[in-house]
């Protein structure tokens, strides 16, 4: 392989993503700082203020679209913008104006839509909530950051795509489909924040979560993926267990996340042959999903030894184990009988976290802590640092889904329970009262996992200061002398 | 005999089955594309080292070794 001559930092397009790596630590503190908040405010209801502005329910969107599309989403721009540069040793596509041009859009984008959350302005989609004119201005960004990704393989001068930039094509391209689809909705005025969903009834219902789920599985799960295939390997210095099993998990799982969506609507209007097959593929979905996380941990087969030298490799390899946790108990509750107790109780909820918390966030910090050094061409101000992230946001992640499996199945079985006579046991309250010490619990490992990202924060800053105060010094030696 | 399997094609209630026996040797033929030759084989593994091959800047260390500004 041929390698330049001139500075991978000189070579390649690090500017944007050192703006993208920047801005996803900006959004995880507000993003989880908010989760924080709200999960505070079920605990504790007094911190609502009678402030309609920071109530559960305008505060919940700025939640999740800050964590998932603010953190998640700049996180998968850097490293995607990274990953395809030095797998196909290529200067990125577009110049400088179209890269920098998908990160004021796609951050700017985020902030109209979460202010608008705060004033009431939503589409009421789950994870899809920004109005149409958001909606319009995130199409617009996308396609023009899947035409970069695309000029920039055709430009390539590895002759083989690495199966990370498949991942990142397959999401890339899964969510410019299901963000138009599921958005296709008829504002009332030009002038109005105001629309309406061309689908109505269960099309509706089955739209958002064929999206719904979909976001989790290609934007939350494909891309972060990509993300490992490619780190992992690197921070290891050792190769991928198996580049077959790669291939036969890219398209097994490609496949099938397609079709699991409806499992989110058990027991509701839908045809019943649409909730069976939702539960059949996401059992199937198994299969795929614990071959790669499997591929991913035996990468380190052999060399064991650097989990116990390595912080970022526990990132990393935590976060697979966090992989192969939710992507198992997320076919169980796919099941019909499994989810007639778990379907809108805390169990969902933390579950989901088990993912996000544990996988998504996890493998995104390990990459950066492996990424960021190299990009301000640098070393990490701390390594101890890391240690304490890394405790933090374990602790913080299993005290969260501990608390919620208490929380969701006791919920669940109590509103299950009936009498001698056929009554419900208990009234809606009484579960409510029982759940106030698992949410105190799950709010704490919240403030756990964002004190873990404060400070991460702060030795990303202090790396950077660092960086450039190392840059300033030749420059002054050279004026001096 | 043809008109039969056509008109057995067209009809939308045998989908189901039509699309399961497509996808199944679709995966069927994705398996023996990545495990059925051994030259391929060695091929599709030699890609394995390609995320490895990209050298970092020199004198960028691993961050496994100590940090200058360690604590």
């Amino acid at each position: 392989m041929a390698h330049s001559a001139v500075a991978p930092s000189e070579q390649y397009n690090y500017e944007i993503v050192k703006k993208f790596a920047i801005a996803a630590i900006v959004w995880a503190l507000a993003g989880m700082t908010a989760g924080v908040y709200i999960a505070s405010e079920l605990a504790w209801p007094l911190l609502n203020f009678d402030i309609a502005q920071i109530t559960f329910g305008r505060l919940r969107p700025v939640h999740t679209s800050g964590v998932i599309f603010g953190f998640g989403g700049n996180a998968l721009f850097a490293t995607s913008y990274y990953v395809i540069q030095r797998t196909c040793q290529v200067r990125l596509a577009g110049g400088n104006f179209w890269p920098n041009f998908t990160f004021w859009g796609w951050n700017l984008s985020l902030v109209v839509a979460g202010i608008g959350y705060m004033f009431g302005v939503t589409q009421g989609r789950e994870y899809a909530e920004p109005e149409w004119y958001v909606d319009i201005a995130i199409a617009i960004v996308w396609v023009t950051y899947f035409f970069i990704f695309t000029l920039t393989l055709m430009r390539r001068n590895q002759p083989h795509i690495y199966v990370a930039n498949w991942f990142y094509m397959s999401f890339i391209l899964a969510t410019a489909l299901l963000h138009i689809f599921n958005n296709l909705t008829m504002p009332v005025s030009f002038f109005g924040t105001k629309s309406y969903s061309l689908f109505s009834g269960v099309q509706d219902a089955m739209t958002q979560w064929w999206y719904g789920h979909n976001a989790v599985g290609f934007f939350l799960t494909a891309a972060f993926l990509g993300m490992m295939y490619y780190f992992v390997p690197k921070q290891a210095g050792r190769p991928v267990y198996s580049y077959r099993l790669s291939i036969v998990h890219f398209w097994a799982l490609s496949f099938m996340y397609m079709w699991v969506g409806t499992h989110h609507l058990h027991w509701t209007a839908i045809p019943d042959w649409t909730s069976s097959l939702a539960a059949a593929f996401s059992i199937l979905l198994l299969m795929p999903s614990w071959g790669g996380m499997i591929n991913g941990i035996m990468t380190l087969s052999g060399a064991w030894d650097k989990l116990r030298t390595d912080p970022i490799m526990l990132f990393l390899i935590t976060s697979l184990s966090f992989y192969g946790m939710s992507t198992f108990e997320g076919p169980m509750m796919s099941l019909k009988s499994v989810n007639a107790l778990s379907h809108y109780t805390d169990w969902t909820v933390g579950h989901v976290h088990s993912g996000a918390l544990g996988w998504v966030a996890m493998v995104s910090i390990g990459s950066f802590y492996h990424m960021i050094p190299r990009l301000w061409n640098t070393t990490i101000y701390s390594i101890k640092l890391i240690y304490v992230h890394f405790f933090l946001a374990t602790i913080g992640t299993i005290l969260y889904i501990t608390a919620m499996w208490v929380s969701g199945i006791g919920q669940g079985l109590m509103l299950r329970a009936f009498d001698e006579f056929g009554n419900l046991s208990y009234s809606f309250i009484e579960t409510v009262a029982f759940m106030h010490g698992p949410l105190a619990a799950r709010a704490i490992g919240g403030m756990f996992f964002v004190t873990g990202m404060i400070v991460m924060a702060y030795n990303v800053y202090m790396t950077i200061a660092r960086a450039k105060q190392e840059d300033s010094v030749p420059v002054a030696a050279a004026a001096k002398a | 005999m043809l008109t039969n399997a056509w008109l057995w094609l067209i009809d939308l209630g045998n989908s189901k089955v039509l699309a399961l026996l497509i996808f199944f040797f679709t995966f069927l033929g994705i398996l023996f594309y990545v495990y059925g030759s051994r030259r391929r084989s060695e091929r599709l593994e030699s890609y394995r080292f390609l995320p490895l091959q990209d050298d970092d800047a020199p004198g960028v260390p691993h961050t496994e070794q100590q940090p200058k500004g360690e604590k």
